[in-house]
């Protein structure tokens, strides 16, 4: 009995084996969580290095300046790249002003009523739709219904209302982190409710609804499913007409009507090819798509770092 | 006479006045458009899908539909049972979810209960880099390097397989799974977590048995919401898992899903209305039917479960 009172000579007591037990069991979880961080991690760095190791001898000028090619060695993603930057723009130039005024009507003028609760459903819902379904609807709304036919209009209404529920979601979040103070003082100093809100919440907002409408857009320059369903063609050895013209009336819509190609589209059409050639293109066109998208999301996350560092209410 | 002045005045607003309400007004209803725009797409998606495979029911019975076990609509004899499609959906979202939700729920719970402020200020934007990845892009990894590690393990692997597009299509759900879980997790009050540590458990116990319980309704809404994302997923499967539809539940298998289907037939050209177009539709109707239920029963589980501190 005496033995046992002696800690350092004796086994442990029973409380103190469990406390041992019940340590080292929780030593072991936060391992397997570092573990389960390691596999996320890994996958992200073997998808690079796989991308490089197949990609990169063909990432070369010629590669980013030349039309697709039946010839793997020829082929390039110039036609992808134009299109690409093409379509986000209207993209961007429909679901931005769009979202915008939708968020700022669901914070700001709403009344609380069944209609709202409605919307509510509806943008989170939305949100949840699978990408392809949106190509679906501009299969069979914007291309034979509204006859806009396989164009970069077409394609970017399509990704534009991928966007939208995004633009939607980080309008709102962005207002509603605003105090109402700010709105009082507004309101104060006589001014009226649109005022209010286009003279002094949506500047406020403006840094945190910019990183969400570029993480939006850096989404949808990678989709791939919408833009297959509505026809997007993958051999496109020309441009569409320059926007800005020499001429009289200096600006045209014409491109707006031309067939088009995008990145993802020719990467998909790339890998699904069995020749090992068309692979190392794929790979290549997978690096500068991945580059696209990576510098997208780090101009996000460091626009709202510094938001959130600057910004005390 | 000053006081009857100033009545006048308010009764009859200035022009000015009248002006700016008029713009308020203006921009209001501006403003409702642009919030309405969200209802309208739902009700187009849904009248489009709808319009547009309603043809396929007049060739083929809603019951042959649904429970049919042979998919070959471009071939003769044209066969219209779905469940071939259904399963491989579900059999490639099993795997993803296998991957995803164990994953995500430890990187969760180590986020939000172990790590430091330090550690989790990295680790953050690098799996938000990894949810932003283009899933062509996974797609492509999943086919070339995935599909050759795993043939490594089981030489009788075939070139397309669910099992990779599977693995992948998990790792590109963890981030959705751990962010909105580690939100959850951490909206649990630290009262809870320090009357756990007094009665003497340790950090795994407090996780598991305080935290976890009491953030499941949002950590569960997270699973939802990721099996809804791998049934909606289109590039990975249909760039890796193959294009033959067919039933079978096992992973080394190939199989097409219901969206690899809409992908496959969109490359060829279908004709507006012929019989491959409508039937589109159809399979895009049942998918945003099963995404739609799923996130429903997510949001719900997350507004009506959660828990009132």
């Amino acid at each position: 009995m005496a033995t046992s009172l002696s800690p350092s000579s004796t086994p442990l007591s029973p409380i103190q084996l469990s406390v041992l037990q019940r340590k080292r069991s929780s030593n072991l979880f936060a391992v397997a969580g570092i573990f389960s961080i390691a596999i996320a991690l890994m996958t992200l760095i073997a998808l690079v290095l796989q991308l490089f190791i197949q990609g990169f001898p063909k990432l070369n000028w010629q590669f980013l300046t030349s039309f697709a090619d039946p010839e793997a060695s020829l082929a390039g993603v110039l036609a992808a790249l134009v299109g690409s930057c093409l379509v986000m723009l209207v993209t961007a130039a429909t679901a931005v002003p769009v979202g915008i005024g939708a968020g700022l009507y669901l914070e700001e003028y709403i009344a609380r009523n069944k209609f709202s609760a409605l919307i509510e459903i509806n943008v989170t819902n939305l949100a949840g739709v699978p990408s392809i379904v949106y190509g679906l609807l501009a299969l069979g709304l914007f291309k034979y219904y509204f006859n806009l036919g396989e164009s970069i209009l077409t394609a970017g209404l399509t990704l534009a209302l991928l966007v939208l529920p995004v633009v939607i979601v980080a309008t709102r979040e962005a207002i509603r982190a605003i105090p109402s103070s700010l709105r009082e003082a507004a309101y104060a100093m006589g001014a009226s409710k649109s005022q209010m809100v286009f003279d002094h919440l949506l500047p406020y907002a403006f840094g945190n609804i910019l990183t969400g409408v570029i993480i939006g857009l850096s989404r949808a320059i990678g989709e791939t499913a919408p833009l297959v369903t509505i026809g997007a063609l993958t051999f496109i050895a020309f441009l569409p007409d320059s926007p800005i013209q020499s001429g009289f009336p200096f600006i045209s819509f014409e491109w707006l009507k031309a067939p088009f190609t995008v990145l993802p589209i020719q990467m998909f059409n790339w890998v699904s090819r069995p020749e090992p050639e068309f692979q190392v293109n794929a790979a290549a066109a997978g690096i500068v798509l991945l580059s696209l998208t990576l510098m997208m999301n780090s101009i996000a996350i460091y626009l709202r770092y510094r938001i959130q560092k600057n910004l005390k209410w | 006479m000053a006081i009857s002045s100033l009545s006048e005045a308010i009764a009859a607003p200035p022009r000015k006045q009248v002006i700016r309400r008029l713009k308020e007004r203006f921009i209001e209803s501006l403003l409702f458009l642009c919030a309405f725009s969200c209802v309208a797409v739902t009700i187009a998606i849904m009248v489009i899908l709808g319009t547009e495979s309603i043809g396929l029911f007049k060739t083929v019975s809603v019951w042959e539909f649904f429970t049919g076990t042979e998919w070959a609509p471009l071939f003769e004899p044209a066969k219209y049972g779905i469940l071939p499609l259904v399963c491989g959906t579900l059999t490639t979202s099993a795997i993803a979810l296998f991957v995803a939700i164990p994953i995500g729920t430890t990187i969760a719970l180590f986020l939000s209960e172990f790590a430091s402020q330090k550690v989790r200020v990295w680790v953050k934007p690098i799996l938000e880099i990894l949810a932003g990845v283009p899933t062509v892009v996974y797609g492509y990894f999943a086919l070339l390097f995935v599909t050759p590690l795993l043939q490594l393990l089981f030489p009788d692997l075939p070139g397309f397989n669910m099992l990779a597009a599977g693995l992948v299509m998990g790792i590109m759900i963890v981030p959705q799974i751990s962010s909105m879980s580690e939100d959850a997790m951490r909206s649990v009050p630290d009262e809870l977590r320090e009357g756990s540590y007094a009665a003497g458990a340790t950090k795994l116990q407090t996780a598991w048995n305080v935290v976890f319980p009491a953030a499941f309704s949002g950590v569960s809404s997270s699973y939802i919401l990721g099996i809804s994302r791998a049934v909606g997923e289109t590039m990975i499967v249909s760039i890796a898992a193959g294009l033959q539809a067919k039933i079978s539940f096992n992973p080394m298998d190939s199989a097409a899903t219901m969206t690899a289907y809409i992908v496959q037939v969109s490359l060829g050209d279908l004709p507006h209305a012929s019989i491959g177009y409508q039937t589109i539709f159809a399979v895009g109707f049942l998918l945003v039917s099963m995404t739609l239920i799923f996130n429903t029963i997510g949001h719900w589980l997350k507004r009506h479960y959660r828990e009132q501190y």
